[in-house]
């Protein structure tokens, strides 16, 4: 009898991790770069392509960095709630805008010269803002996802909040919901701002 | 037979091809010329992990996230930087689940431990179950004097019967 008890149990353990292991999200890979300063980069900004921005211009500044792409199907879920964030926050909010052209698939870039994807990049950027809202107090070009691989952005949309010192303090990787931000992201920025 | 052995490798040799020719976009075979490091370029991206697709290498990967780090990784083996530098670029981005063979520290102890320690567990379970099993066949001793006797007088009656 004691024999039947051992498998019994030894199944229910084998159970037991199964079900936490599937209920384990395995988009959420814990970032590295949480705690260590927000990488720098110098890019055009989209709405006035002849000036450039990075991290450093913020210093001094809590702000929030959501990496973004009008080929993004989930960036246009999360879009209301970063819109309504913009009006009732103070924090301001930079868009990286990540392989607006070549992200996109449906173009052939072996065909297309860099100014011509440029061009587009911006065009459709400011197209997609203007249907949709625009909650970024600026929003800056990737156009090679150059920089998004240096903020280890594999999945768009993914939203960073960076402190007054230009540290990286949170990376969310996916849409934002509005539980995530009242709960999480909120609650972190009123600390740091303090 | 012979036209369908032909169509067969026909489409045989269409699909694997085509996966090949996915696999070096145009892009990629202008760099593709030199065999050495091309030959880095592939070990060292089996080693790492696609964040996009998750249980593919990137080399194996057509993600487009893993085209691009194949890019980067290029890029840094023409720039002469060593395989661990290119492994810590990564890292530095990905954290350590970019890596197949993530290393042994506090939190993956379980990890590489794990299995030996239901090994052992396995083996000590083992030894333990075989032990008591001898225990118990020793106790078979064969039987007394006393008992013998009275086992044959018993045998007897019964025959007798």
């Amino acid at each position: 009898m004691n024999r039947y008890y051992w498998i019994l149990g030894s199944f229910a353990a084998l159970v037991v991790l199964l079900a936490i292991g599937l209920n384990l999200n395995p988009r959420d890979v814990p970032s590295p770069l949480v705690g260590k300063p927000a990488p720098a980069f110098n890019l055009n900004v989209l709405a006035t392509p002849d000036k450039t921005l990075g991290p450093k211009d913020m210093l001094g500044k809590v702000w929030m960095l959501n990496v973004w792409s009008s080929w993004c199907v989930s960036c246009r879920a999360e879009h209301p709630i970063l819109v309504d964030f913009s009006k009732k926050s103070d924090v301001p909010l930079i868009g990286l805008n990540y392989k607006e052209v070549r992200g996109d698939g449906g173009f052939d870039m072996s065909k297309m010269a860099a100014d011509e994807e440029k061009k587009l990049a911006f065009q459709r950027a400011n197209t997609w803002l203007s249907q949709h809202g625009d909650p970024y107090k600026l929003t800056v070009m990737d156009l090679d996802g150059r920089v998004g691989i240096d903020y280890g952005v594999y999945g768009v949309p993914e939203t960073y909040v960076i402190d007054k010192a230009g540290i990286i303090r949170m990376k969310h990787t996916g849409p934002i919901s509005p539980d995530i931000l009242t709960q999480k992201i909120m609650p972190l920025l009123a600390e740091l701002n303090k | 037979m012979n036209v369908r052995a032909l169509a067969l490798a026909f489409v045989f040799a269409y699909f694997f091809g085509s996966t090949v020719a996915i696999g070096s976009e145009i892009n990629e075979a202008a760099q593709a010329a030199d065999p050495v490091a091309e030959k880095r370029l592939q070990g060292l991206s089996e080693e790492l992990r696609c964040l996009v697709c998750q249980n593919q290498t990137i080399a194996d990967s057509n993600a487009e996230l893993a085209q691009d780090l194949r890019h980067e990784i290029r890029g840094m083996i023409a720039a002469g930087k060593s395989d661990k530098e290119i492994i810590d670029f990564m890292v530095a981005r990905y954290g350590d689940f970019v890596l197949y063979r993530p290393p042994v520290k506090g939190i993956t102890l379980l990890l590489w431990g794990g299995p030996i320690a239901l090994m052992l567990l396995g083996l000590f379970a083992l030894q333990r179950y075989l032990r008591q099993r001898a225990h118990r066949m020793g106790d078979d001793k064969p039987l007394s004097a006393d008992d013998a006797g009275r086992a044959n007088a018993l045998l007897e009656e019964a025959d007798n019967k």
